[in-house]
């Protein structure tokens, strides 16, 4: 009943749409109308840093950003409440299937890259670590930090909370499926991390890159593999803890999503993504 | 004209009657509706996985080879942290109502109320955020260690936030203590303390375990404190030194994230069953104590 409402409704939409358009007699508008995004607490700063550039460009649209996480905003786009759904990850399988029975065709559009980076305090003389060290550390195998060249003393082990885009992450490609010590610290955010490890002289962490350089010298990153994480590491494939950030919106975007997405992809929308301390397409 | 005069107010006495009852019951109401809810949600997990996973093993629910829904160690923080905010509050609250109550002049005690009061009403996330920045460094450098995000930190902001409840309680149990018990002991030649402790204090006895027990209740319900301050490890650990992560704090931080209906979020669900059950055994305990000492 509610299924066939909707369905009804959204004929009288397009019904509307086609006539407003077919009255325009095809004169070229400024862009305008309302779009929701939801999704990626990662994202949130820098997808309202974008809304707001273009929404100072086009003062008829409206844009409202709201956060919740990857996962709340696929879900929002299945249920179709979001325009554009923003993901720290990528879409699971089981999210393209209960999409695909909902009537949904997710499209992605990797739109900033997001390095991740692995913090120490300055005080430690450990610089560099391997992609495997930080995996024995973190599943709680090396506990000491004598084993990876620095003093005799325990490691504190700082992770975040397991709803979190970035630890997912973290568990799929460093950790590679394995599973986290039990004894690490679950923060609440990418500032606990950094706020713990700025006053811990033993403690390790992940953090976004742009955290990273907002924190300046309270922490260090190390160089994972030999290369210390920046902007150029990044973008050019060399650092290896990096993911896309993406948008999905249902099938290939029109109208204004479209014209959004193409503001973000352009000079002026990849310039916000390096001020907001994210990591460029290009 | 007179048979009307008494009709009307019975008629309103009714109304009114029936309004204070169902206003009476909606809190009874209320209180089934989450038992049922929770259990609603909370049902299918017994089915697939099967209660046993609650008792089983360690608390690791994003897992990618195996998922692990054992409760032991949310179980013990919960309960580790409770036991030790109560120590630390219990003895800070009950002094402060006998000195408020008894020892005080009243210059004093409008002194002091008005203090105890205000701190009843910060936010948690306030103390929480007085936890990060004072008391956290402040256990680290006392007690020589690397990190101040532990159980004891979080136990300490409890305490905290139990004792305004505890002292307030308590001190209008010690002060609704009759007056001719006070003076009887006195007559006997029982100095002012003896008479505080020997008579005073036990008479009040009910009222200051009512007090103690709501306290309890408080920390144990509490969230955004300890989400701040305890560092959330899943290890199973009675030292308070450690990290621990409390029940209350799982929901909170795993609830935003987790797939509706999942078994993840059926096992969250678990989680405040068992919450509720403890606070419910609590008030059992507080009503208990409450009869036995109050028929002396």
């Amino acid at each position: 009943m509610k299924r066939t409402l909707n369905f009804a409704l959204k004929g009288l939409l397009i019904v509307g749409l086609a006539a407003a358009i077919a009255g325009c007699g095809g004169k070229k508008k400024d862009a305008e109308g309302i779009l929701q995004i939801k999704g990626s607490d990662t994202m949130l700063q820098l997808t309202t840093a974008w809304a707001e550039a273009y929404m100072t460009a086009n003062p008829k649209v409206q844009i409202a950003v709201t956060g919740g996480g990857s996962g709340t905003g696929i879900a929002a786009m299945i249920n179709g409440t979001t325009d554009i759904a923003n993901a720290s990850r990528k879409i699971k399988d089981e999210e393209v299937g209960d999409a695909k029975t909902n009537g949904v065709n997710p499209a992605e559009h990797v739109v900033a890259k997001d390095g991740i980076s692995v913090v120490v305090n300055p005080a430690n003389p450990v610089a560099e670590l391997t992609m495997e060290q930080i995996k024995l550390i973190y599943i709680g195998e090396i506990t000491n930090w004598k084993d990876v060249g620095g003093a005799d003393h325990a490691i504190t082990l700082c992770g975040r909370d397991n709803s979190s885009g970035t630890y997912a992450y973290f568990q799929k490609h460093v950790l590679l499926k394995e599973d986290y010590a039990a004894s690490a610290l679950n923060l609440q955010s990418n500032s606990a991390i950094v706020e713990e490890v700025a006053s811990n002289e033993y403690a390790i962490g992940y953090i976004g890159l742009g955290y990273l350089v907002e924190a300046g010298g309270k922490i260090a990153a190390v160089a994972v593999d030999g290369v210390k994480p920046s902007d150029k590491s990044v973008a050019s494939g060399s650092y290896k803890i990096a993911r896309g950030l993406q948008m999905y919106t249902n099938g290939e975007p029109e109208g204004l999503a479209k014209a959004f997405l193409e503001f973000i992809m352009s000079e002026e929308g990849q310039k916000i993504v390096r001020d907001e301390g994210f990591v460029a397409m290009q | 004209m007179k048979t009307l005069r008494l009709k009307r107010p019975q008629w309103q006495d009714k109304a009114i009657r029936l309004l204070l009852t169902g206003a009476a019951s909606t809190s009874i109401l209320i209180v089934l509706l989450i038992f049922v809810f929770l259990f609603k949600e909370a049902a299918p997990f017994a089915i697939d996985p099967g209660i046993g996973e609650l008792f089983k093993g360690g608390w690791n629910p994003t897992s990618m080879k195996k998922e692990m829904f054992g409760i032991w160690p949310l179980l013990t923080s919960s309960l580790l942290i409770t036991a030790l905010a109560t120590v630390i509050s219990v003895p800070v609250g009950v002094l402060s109502s006998v000195y408020i109550s008894e020892i005080a002049k009243p210059a004093e005690r409008e002194f002091f109320k008005p203090f105890i009061e205000l701190l009843a009403g910060i936010p948690s996330v306030v103390i929480g955020f007085f936890g990060i920045m004072v008391l956290g460094p402040l256990v680290k450098q006392v007690f020589g260690l690397d990190s101040g995000l532990n159980a004891l930190t979080g136990a300490l902001l409890l305490a905290l936030m139990a004792a305004p409840t505890i002292i307030s309680i308590s001190e209008d149990a010690i002060r609704s203590v009759p007056r001719s018990y006070k003076e009887a002991s006195l007559a006997t030649g029982a100095s002012k303390l003896q008479t505080i402790w020997r008579v005073t204090v036990p008479s009040a006895l009910s009222g200051i375990i009512a007090a103690v027990m709501l306290g309890m209740g408080r920390v144990i319900g509490e969230t955004m404190a300890v989400l701040m301050v305890t560092g959330n490890a899943f290890k199973l650990t009675l030292n308070p030194l450690n990290p621990v992560r409390t029940m209350t704090a799982t929901i909170a931080a795993e609830m935003g994230e987790v797939a509706r209906g999942g078994i993840h979020y059926r096992a969250l669900f678990w989680i405040g069953i068992i919450l509720l059950l403890f606070t419910f055994g609590l008030n059992m305990v507080a009503q208990r104590a409450l009869k036995k000492f109050g028929a002396r």
